[in-house]
């Protein structure tokens, strides 16, 4: 492979802690490397630019049912918005629901290199990797949702945490999978019964357990089995006013659990898009922001990491497994709204949506979603997501990290809300004058997410031994900028390397990369009652084979990447 | 007013997709710059100028731009599309997607245009001397966001789904208008000098829909409520006033719910 030395780059990184230095990057056979190791590498001029390794995103809905629900039923989204096919850039259209081709190029252009699919239900994994293998550049992974899964729901009743994980761990081999993901625990299968589950002590209908011990229950199996990846939770009461109660409530199960995991994360809950999670008040009339409140437990507790979720005032679809929550939104915005039930494993809804700045709660959402990270005490702990596409599309990372890196920024935008007034009072962000720097940024997009993830030894650093996964971004940090400038530098990459391939050359994608399937194959010691119980349930209740469910081969994962565990005592 | 001149001079193999054929897309350009413009034929790009005579020069800007297109444009689609003022006037019979998305400005049509006129309109005025065909008005598909602003006005008759979605804006058809008029729609006034078939008004919220002739079948979800007499706008007469559709939802003013109409004249 191809050596390659960027030099003379303004550098940004946590894991070695450089602060824009001036410094060389070294590339040599698809690894980061001292400068000495390579001998006759190709020059990269990065003098004046900002260079940051690829960027990580730990929670994005980019393949699987869901997303193809939102293609499908949304041509008005790709209206106007196709790319024809040019050089080695293949067909690209769609904006908040954008096609496999798009998700990648677009996400390298933005300097991203890993990112992470946030929910796929087990029975359509299958669907799920197919779109993931024709998402070019991109080394991605997907979460499989346990939280309504009617084994969990029924090992956790009777606390029975070595079946709940010898599940985990065959459901992630069997799907191929990468981390525990939770969405609505008990809620999305109370859905089944036209009921939902608010708190997290509200029972779930029939299987007579609560949010509660569902959370607590798959905290222990995750870390009984030493996952790389913490639980990662989307919890109880999304987006409803007042629900900064049921996180913090939700928080809380998390504590006096210490992380289990030779992959060097600190945390035993990732919580999720925790913006529309952070509203005070009992009506759309008087919410307003908890993100105070929030950032007090998040800062205090180094057990706990969190993502925004933060609301870009476009218009997007929303796409989530806590089927109750979209059917509320369709009774709010009465669009369009798909639903589907998953047989034993999980739901989902699809409702389109317009974040207006004309509407009062939209204003407060965006407002909530910056106060997040601005409070952040460890931007190691907090990661910029956009929940992409539910609070908007991932383009807008960019103009998200301007009003984080400007307060001239977000005052442009206060001016622009019709109910600017109102906002402010309801809201914390007009006080803040705090701007973050690159090397914030950095944390939050890059080093952060990649050590939540169990993945720092791979992601998210330039520190030799790393995958080679480089951005150079036209933005001279010491020279004075607009904060437009920021949003235009980091949505195109001037160079970026995917694990030693250059695939974007002078802004242009140059090469469709060599993107890996990252999942977690753990270990455990044989459990015939849960084996049996598996091949039970598939002949009573699942509509499909055993034969007909796993993800197998090369042809849905043709370039695996496994992450071994294991759990055998 | 600078006026430039369109005849067509070759018939396209396949059809043509000329959304460049727009005061605003002309402003300010020659007849040799306009003759430049690409247009796209399948999934290859000619200049408009492979397939038209281009005389004239254009305005400085779109409101002082007028184009006349002259022939058989049965297979040209998109003309007027997106303008936001100026003129258009074709002489013949259109394709697809008239005055789609138009803001501005006016056209009119002295033959028929195909499907889809009008959508998505947003303002301005169409005129259409002969017949439409389907969905005139409404919006593009999987959108909830029809006509919302504007006035088309056809002599002849149009076809089915016309001011599918609509929000705003007038339609007016002298002749006869075929299955599903104003489905979903949240407001907007459309006005049939002809007769109707069927499924009139369905999902309908907000909005009023006259009809002058006969309607085969009335939607269930419209209830009778009285006689009325009007007299506004060259809508004259005694009509029997339905309201609905019941089965939707419908916001409150002042406590009443607000229900779309649907007129039916009894006597001139």
């Amino acid at each position: 492979m191809a050596e390659y030395l960027i030099k003379n780059g303004f550098v940004f990184d946590p894991v070695l802690g450089i602060r824009g230095d001036k410094a060389d990057i070294a590339i040599k056979d698809g690894k980061i490397v001292e400068t000495t190791a390579v001998k006759s590498p190709k020059v990269i001029d990065a003098a004046g630019k900002t260079v940051m390794a690829g960027g990580v995103d730990i929670h994005a809905h980019v393949a699987g049912p869901k997303v193809n629900v939102g293609r499908n039923f949304r041509p008005e989204d790709k209206l106007f918005g196709y790319k024809p096919k040019s050089g080695i850039e293949r067909m690209q259209g769609g904006f908040s629901v954008p096609t496999t081709i798009r998700t990648g190029y677009n996400y390298a252009r933005m300097g991203y290199t890993t990112v992470m699919e946030a929910a796929m239900p087990p029975l359509y994994a299958r669907h799920t990797h197919e779109e993931m293998r024709d998402t070019p550049i991109l080394d991605q992974g997907a979460y499989p949702v346990f939280g309504n899964n009617w084994f969990v729901l029924e090992y956790l009743k009777n606390h029975e945490i070595e079946n709940t994980a010898a599940y985990i761990a065959w459901l992630l081999r069997a799907t191929k999978g990468y981390a525990v993901k939770v969405v609505n625990p008990g809620g999305t299968e109370a859905w089944g019964w036209g009921l939902n589950c608010e708190n997290v002590h509200d029972p779930v209908p029939y299987f007579d357990i609560t949010p509660a011990q569902i959370i607590k229950g798959l905290i222990e199996a995750n870390e009984y089995l030493g996952l790389p990846h913490s639980m990662h939770m989307h919890a109880n009461n999304l987006g409803n006013p007042g629900n900064y109660t049921t996180t913090l409530d939700s928080f809380r199960l998390s504590e006096g659990i210490k992380p289990n995991s030779k992959f060097g994360r600190d945390q035993v809950m990732h919580h999720t898009h925790v913006q529309f999670h952070s509203y005070g008040g009992d009506s759309w009339a008087n919410v307003d922001s908890r993100a105070k409140e929030i950032m007090d437990y998040v800062n205090s507790h180094d057990n706990i990491t969190i993502d925004m979720g933060q609301v870009t005032l476009d218009e997007t679809t929303t796409m989530t497994a806590d089927g109750p929550f979209e059917h509320h939104l369709t009774e709010l915005n009465h669009l369009k709204w798909a639903n589907v039930d998953v047989e034993l494993e999980t739901g989902s809804g699809v409702v389109p949506y317009v974040y207006s700045p004309g509407i009062k709660v939209c204003a407060i959402q965006w407002c909530i979603g910056l106060e997040l990270a601005l409070l952040a005490k460890d931007p190691m702990r907090i990661f910029m997501t956009t929940d992409h596409p539910n609070a908007g599309p991932f383009i807008r990372y960019p103009r998200i990290m301007k009003w984080l890196m400007s307060q001239d920024a977000r005052n442009q935008q206060f001016d622009a809300f019709k109910h600017k007034d109102k906002v402010i009072e309801a809201t914390n962000l007009a006080g803040i004058d705090r701007e973050l720097g690159l090397y914030e940024i950095a944390q939050m997009t890059r080093a952060g997410p990649a050590k939540s993830l169990g993945l720092a030894h791979m992601y998210g650093g330039l520190a030799p031994g790393l995958e080679a996964d480089v951005a150079v971004f036209d933005f001279n940090p010491n020279e004075p900028y607009a904060p437009d400038d920021i949003e235009k530098a980091f949505s195109s990459a001037e160079h970026l390397f995917k694990t030693g391939v250059q695939v974007i050359v002078d802004h242009e994608i140059a090469s469709n990369g060599n993107k890996r399937t990252l999942w977690v194959n753990a270990k455990v010691n044989e459990n015939p009652q849960v084996m049996r119980d598996v091949k039970e349930k598939f002949l009573r209740y699942y509509t499909v084979t055993l034969n007909n469910y796993e993800v197998a081969g090369h042809h849905y994962v043709p370039n695996p990447y496994v992450i071994e565990v294991d759990a055998t005592q | 007013m600078e006026t430039v001149t369109l005849t067509i001079k070759d018939q396209p193999g396949l059809y043509l997709e000329a959304d460049n054929i727009t005061p605003d897309a002309f402003a300010g350009k020659k007849a040799e710059e306009i003759a430049d413009l690409h247009v796209y034929v399948g999934r290859e790009q000619y200049r408009l100028g492979d397939f038209f005579e281009v005389s004239g020069k254009a305005g400085a800007t779109a409101e002082e731009t007028k184009i006349v297109v002259n022939g058989d444009l049965s297979r040209v689609k998109y003309i007027g599309m997106k303008m936001t003022g100026g003129e258009v006037v074709v002489n013949g019979n259109a394709d697809m997607y008239v005055g789609a998305w138009m803001q501005g400005g006016k056209i009119t049509v002295n033959g028929n245009v195909d499907s889809f006129a009008g959508t998505g309109m947003k303002g301005g005025e169409m005129v259409i001397n002969g017949n439409a065909g389907n969905y005139l008005g409404a919006a593009y598909r999987g959108d909830w966001r029809g006509m919302a602003g504007g006035k088309i006005t056809v002599t002849g008759n149009a076809g089915s789904d016309l001011g599918t979605f609509m929000t705003g804006g007038e339609i007016v058809v002298g002749g006869d208008v075929d299955v599903h008029v104003a489905t979903h729609a949240e407001g907007g006034k459309i006005v049939i000098k002809g007769n109707a078939k069927r499924r009139l008004g369905g999902q309908m919220v907000e909005g009023e829909i006259y009809v002058f002739g006969n309607i085969d079948v009335m939607m269930p979800g419209f209830a009778y409520r009285e006689d009325v007499d009007i007299d506004s706008d060259g809508i004259k007469g005694r009509f029997a006033l339905y309201e609905g559709d019941l089965g939707e939802r419908h916001r409150k003013r002042k406590g009443q719910p607000i229900y779309a109409k649907l007129y039916q004249r009894i006597a001139a």
